[in-house]
């Protein structure tokens, strides 16, 4: 065991979390905006629509990640069209091609969760507001989706940590996450357990952060 | 669709290859991890504390940190740690393990932390009458999970197992970091000498999509087939 070694490396892999932390960040926001739209359509009666935002959640839950940020990183680049407009300066760079491959992944997620708890809502609690008068934007507003964030919060808690995992891969698309920083490390230094120690326990600090504020988001919003 | 012929001018029959190669890593995994779920699903039900430490410890470290992240302290670690064991028996000649096994192991790590909760979720949900029963009639604890339990939880783990299924499978694709040939390496391959990404990722993604899509299939078939009887 080097412990100089995971004494050194800690400071560089914290100063990484942070680009961790960012993408996380990011992708999460932009990804709740999405998934609740594409939740919405899910629950639209018109057949197309409901197909198409069926289709989006199939094909981005059914392959990896990792083949998703390489069409947008590697793929998109090769349109010689998109050169030429505004989004070519989003798109040449590393960071913003893993937060859209990011967002549309957790996106995908996330309309389902969204879609779940919306459709287990009991009828009861929509009539009730029908039969007091409320129109049916404030019904869906006030009433439908806060009970929807509720009802989702175990499951969005987990996918949470899943798209915390999935940031690992923007290492790949040669941003210097922690998981970047730690490969750098162990292929330098080949002391693979070591900083298999300092980043894994980063991680799961990390993971156990979220578990607990989720934790913490539940009791304080249940129904009791 | 000259790109995807068969034969030395295309790539077809290379991403058939790398597509078996996919199966087969996936397949490996998933039983490794079984053998990992079925060693430490009876730790993290234990009456023992100190076993149910051992068992949360490995869930919990394995499904709270990157995939990438385990593979990459096998793909490094892994020859490191068989040659330190070798030298124990007096082997000190350099050892490489081939990207499969590593791959496989690796993934089938990963994949038996999260059977592993399948296997206690499914156990746990059975009625505790099963286990008095198999205890009056002076059944051997055994006995009593490979015959009584093991055949009913399976039952109930199917749906969640499919989900750990899918999931191996799209965790396969991080192998590709290693150098081994499955369908992402040889899409990356294509991609490469051909300067076409979009089309072989994509390619790719079509793949994957299709394997999730039968497999699928499949399962639900082998669901109806355990739910005979219910």
């Amino acid at each position: 065991m080097d412990f100089d070694l995971m004494i050194t490396s800690f400071p560089k892999l914290l100063a990484a979390t942070a680009i961790t932390l960012k993408l996380l960040s990011a992708s999460l926001f932009f990804g709740l905006f999405l998934g609740l739209f594409f939740a919405i359509l899910r629950l639209n009666k018109n057949k197309f629509i409901n197909k198409f935002a069926y289709g989006y959640s199939y094909v981005f839950r059914g392959t990896p990640l990792l083949v998703q940020i390489f069409i947008i990183y590697f793929g998109l680049g090769q349109i010689e069209y998109l050169r030429t407009t505004f989004l070519w300066a989003i798109l040449k760079e590393p960071y913003w091609c893993a937060i859209i491959a990011f967002t549309l992944n957790t996106g995908a997620y996330t309309s389902e969760i969204l879609r779940s708890a919306f459709q287990t809502i009991k009828p009861g609690i929509i009539e009730a507001g029908k039969s007091l008068g409320i129109s049916n934007k404030i019904i869906f507003y006030k009433i439908q989706i806060p009970i929807a964030i509720r009802q989702s919060l175990p499951a969005y808690g987990n996918e949470i940590i899943l798209m915390m995992k999935g940031t690992s891969l923007a290492s790949t698309v040669t941003l210097m996450d922690l998981t970047g920083v730690a490969k750098y490390i162990i292929s330098t230094t080949f002391k693979p357990i070591e900083v298999f120690i300092v980043a894994g326990g980063i991680y799961l600090f990390m993971t156990f952060i979220i578990h607990n504020v989720i934790k913490y988001l539940e009791k304080k919003y249940s129904f009791q | 669709m000259e790109l995807l012929a068969f034969g030395k001018t295309g790539w077809g029959d290379e991403l058939f290859y790398a597509t078996l190669m996919t199966i087969a890593v996936s397949v490996t995994a998933m039983f490794i991890g079984f053998f990992f779920a079925l060693t430490f699903t009876p730790l993290k039900l234990s009456k023992y504390k100190f076993l149910n430490l051992i068992g949360n410890f490995y869930t919990t470290v394995i499904r709270g940190v990157p995939e990438l992240l385990v593979i990459y302290l096998f793909f490094f670690g892994g020859s490191g740690a068989i040659m330190y064991v070798a030298s124990i028996f007096g082997y000190y000649e350099y050892i490489e393990i081939n990207a499969f096994i590593t791959g496989a192991v690796a993934i089938g790590i990963i994949s038996g932390a999260y059977s592993t909760e399948v296997f206690r979720g499914a156990i746990q949900s059975i009625d505790k009458g099963q286990f008095e029963a198999a205890k009056v009639l002076g059944v051997n604890k055994f006995v009593q999970f490979y015959k009584i339990i093991l055949p009913q939880m399976l039952r109930l783990a199917i749906p969640n197992l499919s989900n750990v299924w899918q999931i191996t499978l799209k965790d396969t694709s991080l192998i590709s970091v290693t150098g081994l040939v499955e369908i992402m390496r040889q899409s990356y391959i294509a991609a490469g000498s051909t300067r076409d990404p979009l089309f072989f990722y994509s390619f790719a993604a079509v793949l994957y999509l299709l394997l999730t899509y039968v497999s699928m299939k499949l399962i639900n078939k082998l669901e109806a087939r355990y739910s005979r009887g219910y």
